[in-house]
């Protein structure tokens, strides 16, 4: 396995008054899809959102590519290659699609090799270029909001949920697209739902309670329904 | 319902409301000429509130601020503008237009540079420690707006001062029975000129794609790898500065201000961003015009009515449209 891009050491977070994270640590490979699981509230959008800076650790250490980047500013976590696609997918509803794209890029100009491919990945994309946001369908809505992610090659994509309240069609045509940008990138993926990640994942965490209580292959967890039962009896219950 | 709704939207949809307001009004009134002059003061003063109300607005939608000191700017603006017409009193009424326009313009420009720096200041020091803190922004504004005020009275004085206009400005245009004052249709080509560079800027530039794409998602933009309270600043600066302008518009309009010219107008300008919806532009634009409009009719045609008619004004449209007319985000 590859040195890890990204690791979180003992992570512990506050939200208000609500403890979410006590001590999370995990490693995240170079390369390829890697999902971290768990059931709702078990703390999965918590430690996207801390390793972006947009909520601060309290305690522990977070290292990107062997840097140190606890306690940075958001922005300046977003500028050392790490891309973020929230749950709500943060979509700016009055701007165009085209305008969306512009701003992630950037100099605010396109590589016209990479949008053709972006394209190719997600052609509703194309058809609705000028068009506003808001006109966009929930699926249209995520391909902006992950073609947004990749306008630029990122080292790192954080992806929370982007299964969600989706036509199962979409969530195919989805599968497809992540293959292909995680053959020159990285991806987290936050999931619930266990097809959805078992098909793209190659290492999995699995998160409850604000905790880690389970790393290892996706392959392995796949072949054990004994242990998927014990982890993640509540997701497969939901999604099965 | 429903085709109604269609029909209105493909007619113009709410831009037709200063419209809607103005034809009522000439069934009213009846008297066309009256109805001209009435119409030109009311774009006029809806412009002149525009420039006020539009910093306020995206300051509001971009930073989630109350800023209730943001009248302080207009008062300042007012004063700093008619200390520098005073001291250019020979180029105001030389009868040179050159000389006047140049009085005009480094009044305007003073009163702009002073609410930049004012609006730098007020925001490192007054609104950067309230940050997310509704209630503290609330209380620590108004605290700066009232001594603001104290300050303006312990350099200006207590009394009203006299604003003199330049000479070119001063007269009227008269067309056939309609008589118009040049003044106000300075004060109305200046509001929009200032919403077409505002209209430029926020669509035809990077730096206006932020600030819009900020008031929709300030934490979006931030998780793009832009610094959105660098970017706040200087909104917040440029908001300022366009109300200084405004309440030098607005002292050249009244030609006598007191220290409480700003706090005056503070309930219109809410009134303004309320009935717009947040953090637009063309929002702030609109509001300003029916406002300015309404003001002036009903101040002809009722004028015990004149300040009621445009809470009256804001209650409808709340209920209509809880957002406002044209908000940022929908």
């Amino acid at each position: 396995m590859s040195a890890p891009i990204l690791k979180l050491d003992d992570v512990y977070t506050d939200i208000a008054q609500y403890h979410v994270l006590h001590g999370v640590s995990m490693e995240v490979p170079e390369g390829g899809v890697h999902v971290l699981l768990g059931r709702n509230g078990a703390g999965k959008t918590t430690t996207l959102r801390t390793i972006m800076g947009l909520w601060q650790a309290r305690q522990g250490g977070i290292t990107f590519r062997g840097e140190a980047i606890t306690g940075m500013h958001t922005s300046d976590i977003a500028r050392r290659g790490i891309a973020y696609v929230p749950e709500n997918m943060g979509i700016f509803g009055g701007l165009t699609v085209e305008e969306n794209m512009r701003l992630a890029s950037t100099d605010g100009q396109f590589d016209p090799v990479r949008l053709k491919w972006i394209y190719t990945l997600f052609p509703a994309l194309e058809t609705f270029w000028t068009k506003s946001a808001w006109s966009l369908s929930g699926g249209q809505k995520q391909m902006l909001a992950i073609a947004r992610a990749i306008i630029e090659k990122r080292d790192l994509i954080l992806i929370d949920e982007p299964t969600k309240g989706l036509a199962p069609a979409i969530i195919h045509n989805m599968i497809s697209a992540f293959r292909e940008v995680a053959q020159e990138t990285t991806i987290l993926l936050v999931e619930q739902n266990f097809l959805f990640a078992k098909s793209l994942g190659q290492t999995v965490a699995v998160i409850d309670d604000g905790h880690i209580v389970h790393t290892g292959s996706m392959a392995a967890l796949v072949e054990d329904q004994d242990l998927q039962t014990r982890l993640l009896s509540l997701s497969l219950d939901s999604h099965q | 319902m429903k085709s109604l709704g269609e029909t209105f939207e493909r007619f113009g949809g709410v831009n037709l409301l200063p419209v809607l307001i103005a034809v009522i009004a000439l069934v009213l009134i009846g008297s066309p000429s009256t109805w001209i002059t009435l119409t030109v003061a009311g774009l006029a003063m809806g412009m002149m509130i525009f420039l006020m109300a539009s910093g306020l607005s995206l300051v509001f939608g971009l930073m989630d601020v109350l800023n209730f000191g943001h009248s302080a700017f207009v008062s300042f603006g007012a004063f700093v503008a008619a200390s520098v017409l005073a001291g250019l009193g020979a180029w105001v009424v030389a009868d040179s237009v050159f000389l006047n326009v140049l009085a005009l313009l480094a009044a305007i420009i003073a009163a702009a540079l002073f609410g930049l720096l004012a609006g730098w200041f007020f925001e490192q020091v007054i609104i950067k420690p309230v940050y997310r803190d509704h209630l503290r922004q609330i209380l620590i504004t108004m605290g700066a707006l009232i001594v603001a005020e104290q300050i303006i009275l312990t350099i200006w004085g207590g009394s009203p001062i006299s604003v003199a206009r330049p000479h070119f400005l001063a007269g009227s245009l008269i067309i056939g029975d309609v008589s118009i004052e040049t003044y106000r249709i300075f004060a109305f080509a200046l509001g929009l000129a200032a919403y077409i560079a505002l209209y430029f800027v926020l669509n035809r530039t990077r730096i206006g794609l932020l600030v819009r794409a900020g008031v929709e998602n300030r934490e979006m933009v931030e998780a793009l790898g832009f610094r959105i309270d660098r970017l706040f600043i200087g909104v917040f600066m440029a908001g300022s500065a366009l109300a200084a302008i405004g309440g030098a518009m607005w002292a050249g309009y009244q030609t006598l201000i007191t220290p409480a010219i700003g706090s005056e107008m503070m309930i219109i300008v809410f009134i303004v961003i309320i009935i717009g919806g947040l953090g637009s532009i063309e929002g702030s634009l609109l509001g300003a015009l029916m406002v300015g409009l309404m003001g002036n009719y009903v101040a002809f045609l009722a004028p015990k009515m004149s300040l009621a008619s445009n809470m009256l004004l804001m209650m409808a449209i709340l209920l209509w449209r809880p957002y406002g007319l044209r908000p940022a985000v929908q």
